[in-house]
């Protein structure tokens, strides 16, 4: 068995109530959001806070709905932290405007995962590696690493940058879908890109300072964009990715391509967006698209031995999975 | 800490640390046996419980968390006198075989059938894919779900 270490338990009913406590707590504390991932790392003293800030009962962290068009932003899709994956995979209105975004929180975990887990806790789920998602007595005989207790990185020998890696399958679809995630913390509020959140240092690779709290995603709405997710793993179920992707395909009114975006995550820290489909000239022909930037995101994306699996397999999957994205992003009406 | 919480339908008042995990308040206090301790990580499913109907890892849970909340556990689907439909399906189709996986299997079994009176084998598979089970290799578990899907139907059960 495997017992929670001791910890102080808060479970504030505000927000504002959550980040004064957060602010006051500083590093010793630690969100508790819907804890599939939180707990098993304490579990295996991957992060030993003292406190832990429960934010599952906080309903201005709920909320799933269309915002207006404003003067300056276009129609978005608002999605509360606190929403449940289950819940947006099954949300009939993220299904039609944000695709991309429900089959990604669709395929995170198994049904209870789902059930468990959160919105805001995926896209700030800390990153992983065969190296460090170990038990503590696993990760003692090899003598730690770069990303906790140690100096050496069993990833890239000699490496002084740890290469742990997104694993959170929201994370490539916000990415590509251009959504904004706006921050809470005692400082104020900000917001920011998903593009501009995540950043290539695998001890640590959010924006995000020490007791800001993810608040909510919006993202903007059109309606001649389609999008997929695609996840590559061993099982059907339950498994994080060893590889993710997702694409998403904007339309001119004459249905000619008019802007594509492919995000492929599990390599690295950061989700990694394809030079090669951000290049894509405006009216080109889908089938030249598809196999085009397939070719170059093999080129691009380069898996290493951070997560199970041979990394040259990973590889060669990666255009199978770009692929695989971008034909329904394109087919889609 | 004091924590109130309604078990199986009863309402029950423990005075726990908030940080004690749902399973071992089950299991303790509560003296609920039945729910099984796998990986104790939330990746085998065999610790599920509904959680306000919600099929959630009991490992992953503190108690804190369940408090004014309503958690079933595989003894609140039916006893040993009056087996539920699920359970006399696992039972007749060989859906159980070492048992460890069987609690969970139920609970997160019963949670499909209540928000999926008549799945189709598809269904079956997603609602159990949080479940690992190292005996049966799933078929008789999809078979025993399958079955106890259309007595529930016969009964009239389904349509919670």
């Amino acid at each position: 068995m495997l017992p929670l270490p001791v910890f102080d338990y808060h479970r504030p009913r505000t927000l504002a109530e959550a980040v004064a406590l957060l602010a006051t707590l500083g590093d010793r504390a630690r969100v508790l959001a819907g804890g599939t991932d939180l707990l098993p790392n304490m579990k295996h003293g991957l992060v030993e806070p003292d406190h832990l800030v429960s934010i599952g009962r906080i309903e201005e962290l709920r909320g799933l709905a269309l915002a207006p068009a404003t003067a300056s932003a276009p129609e978005r899709l608002v999605v509360g932290a606190g929403v449940r994956l289950g819940e947006l995979a099954d949300s009939l209105l993220a299904r039609r405007v944000a695709p991309a975004l429900a089959e990604a929180a669709a395929s995170v975990g198994g049904p209870h995962h789902r059930a468990m887990g959160t919105l805001g806790g995926n896209v700030c789920l800390d990153t992983r590696c065969r190296y460090y998602n170990q038990t503590h007595f696993w990760r003692k005989a090899l003598g730690y690493c770069l990303k906790k207790d140690g100096t050496a990185c069993h990833v890239v020998k000699g490496g002084q940058n740890c290469v742990a890696a997104a694993s959170n399958d929201t994370a490539p679809a916000l990415v590509a879908l251009g959504a904004d995630l706006e921050i809470l913390g005692a400082a104020g509020a900000r917001t920011v890109a998903a593009r501009d959140f995540y950043t290539a240092d695998g001890l640590r690779n959010t924006v995000l300072a020490p007791g800001e709290i993810v608040v909510r995603v919006a993202l903007p709405v059109a309606v001649r964009r389609r999008s997929a997710f695609e996840k590559l793993r061993r099982r059907g179920a339950i498994d994080f990715p060893l590889l993710s992707v997702a694409a998403v395909v904007d339309r001119d009114e004459a249905g000619a391509i008019a802007r594509v975006d492919v995000v492929v995550s599990a390599l690295g820290a950061r989700p990694r967006r394809l030079r090669a489909a951000q290049d894509v000239a405006p009216g080109s022909d889908p089938a030249v698209v598809i196999a085009s930037v397939a070719a170059a995101a093999r080129r691009e994306c380069k898996p290493l031995t951070n997560l199970d699996e041979d990394a040259e397999w990973r590889r060669d999957m990666v255009p199978v999975v770009v692929k695989r994205a971008l034909v329904r992003a394109l087919a889609q009406g | 800490m004091k924590v109130t919480l309604t078990v199986n339908g009863s309402h029950r008042e423990l005075d726990v640390p908030p940080l004690m995990r749902l399973i071992d308040a089950l299991r303790g206090p509560l003296g609920l046996t039945g729910t099984k301790e796998g990986c104790a990580e939330g990746e085998c499913g065999a610790c599920t419980v509904l959680l306000d109907g919600d099929p959630v890892c009991s490992c992953l849970v503190p108690v804190g968390q369940c408090a004014g909340r309503s958690v079933t556990t595989v003894e609140g689907l039916g006893s040993i006198d009056h087996l539920a439909p699920l359970q006399r399906m696992f039972v007749d189709h060989g859906g159980a075989q070492c048992g460890i996986c069987t609690p969970g299997m139920l609970v997160a079994a019963e949670a499909l059938l209540r928000r999926t009176p008549k799945p189709t084998e598809a269904e079956i598979r997603e609602g159990l894919a949080g479940n690992l089970c190292r005996c049966t290799g799933y078929q008789r578990i999809v078979e025993s779900v399958k079955a106890a899907a259309e007595l529930r139907g016969d009964r009239g059960e389904g349509a919670a």
